[in-house]
């Protein structure tokens, strides 16, 4: 059986290349077909956190609607408000349809993003966002099941900043990932997108 | 005739202009920052920097915050990294514009909510052109640039 080293190779190689799309996922829509529904599982899954209201939220109550999740932390002056903005902007063009898409802010750093302090920081943009908190055990499952990476990174003098993956995800009604942004993404980009997949 | 004898002068002062720009010093122009929510402790500021010879922004301080600092953004994949600049060079002739998503001045320890509409001063230390003081506007919350002005 000379040729079963081979077809091994290709399974191999098949894998590989299932890693390789698995990695590159977060900068492109899903793919259609076999390896999408495999990797739209992989994204998202089941968390416990509190809303800026100290209310319990969990993956269950995003259903129903849309959402566009973004991991990031209020003493983020930069990339987050930018993607929040764009966030705010894009929801704008939807006109009627706006009310079908919630979108949702869950914090990497829960030391300091209490639901007091996300209350005050999500109140600062026009867009109705949930912001969730949470134990660092309770954040660090919800950001494994989104696949997002953070990291404290200590500054001199005590202070810190948080590295962490900047990406925004769009989970439908049924709280399945279906398409991805990054902070390059355009808010013309983004509701051009949200247009299609809400029609 | 009226109207070519303007266009001379016209064209003079355009000249004139630009020789001023050429051996003109360090300039910074459209300086904003954006609103912060009340409880936030640190916020940012942007701004652009023109010089016709080479110079170094080292440091910012400002009344309204503990201390400024320069930071950058840095992607290493899909991973946002925010860090600290000893120094951002400033070649001649080149504008260097501070904007969200590249090099910042990051306001720590916030007085107080920086408010849309307000503005408050801002002084940038070069190692050549000496300190400078700026009026930065502030937009709102989540603003990509400087208001438009009117």
């Amino acid at each position: 059986m000379p040729r079963l080293p081979l077809v091994g190779a290709a399974l191999g190689g098949l894998v590989i290349l299932g890693v390789g799309i698995f990695l590159g996922l977060p900068s492109r829509d899903t793919p259609r077909g076999a390896a999408g529904t495999l990797l739209a599982s992989a994204i998202g899954g089941p968390f416990h956190l509190v809303d800026q209201d100290g209310k319990t939220v969990t993956d269950a109550d995003l259903k129903g609607k849309w959402s566009l999740v973004y991991f990031g932390y209020t003493h983020c002056p930069d990339a987050c408000p930018t993607a929040l903005n764009d966030i705010s902007i894009a929801l704008d063009e939807l006109g009627p349809k706006r009310s079908a898409v919630r979108p949702v802010f869950i914090t990497v750093d829960p030391e300091r993003d209490t639901p007091d302090v996300l209350k005050s920081y999500v109140t600062s943009f026009d867009a109705p966002i949930l912001a969730l908190t949470g134990t660092p055990q309770e954040i660090a499952q919800a950001a494994k099941g989104y696949r997002v990476y953070y990291a404290k990174h200590p500054e001199p003098g005590g202070d810190y900043s948080m590295d962490h993956s900047s990406v925004i995800y769009v989970m439908d009604p049924e709280g399945r990932f279906t398409a991805s942004f990054t902070h390059e993404s355009s808010p013309e980009e983004i509701a051009g997108r949200l247009k299609k997949l809400l029609a | 005739m009226v109207g070519a004898k303007f266009l001379v002068l016209a064209a003079s002062l355009v000249f004139a202009g630009a020789a001023l720009a050429q051996t003109g010093q360090l300039e910074v122009t459209n300086a904003w920052a954006r609103a912060t929510p009340a409880k936030a402790e640190n916020g940012v500021a942007y701004l652009t920097i023109r010089t016709p010879t080479p110079d170094r922004l080292l440091s910012a301080s400002s009344p309204v915050a503990k201390k400024a600092e320069l930071h950058t953004m840095e992607m290493a994949g899909m991973v946002m990294k925010m860090r600290p600049l000893a120094s951002l060079d400033i070649p001649g002739g080149e504008p260097v514009t501070l904007t969200p998503g590249g090099e910042h001045i990051m306001l720590m320890g916030l007085n107080g909510p920086l408010r849309e509409g307000q503005s408050f001063p801002l002084t940038l230390n070069f190692e050549k052109a000496g300190a400078r003081e700026v009026t930065v506007a502030v937009e709102k919350p989540g603003a990509a640039g400087p208001a438009p002005k009117h």
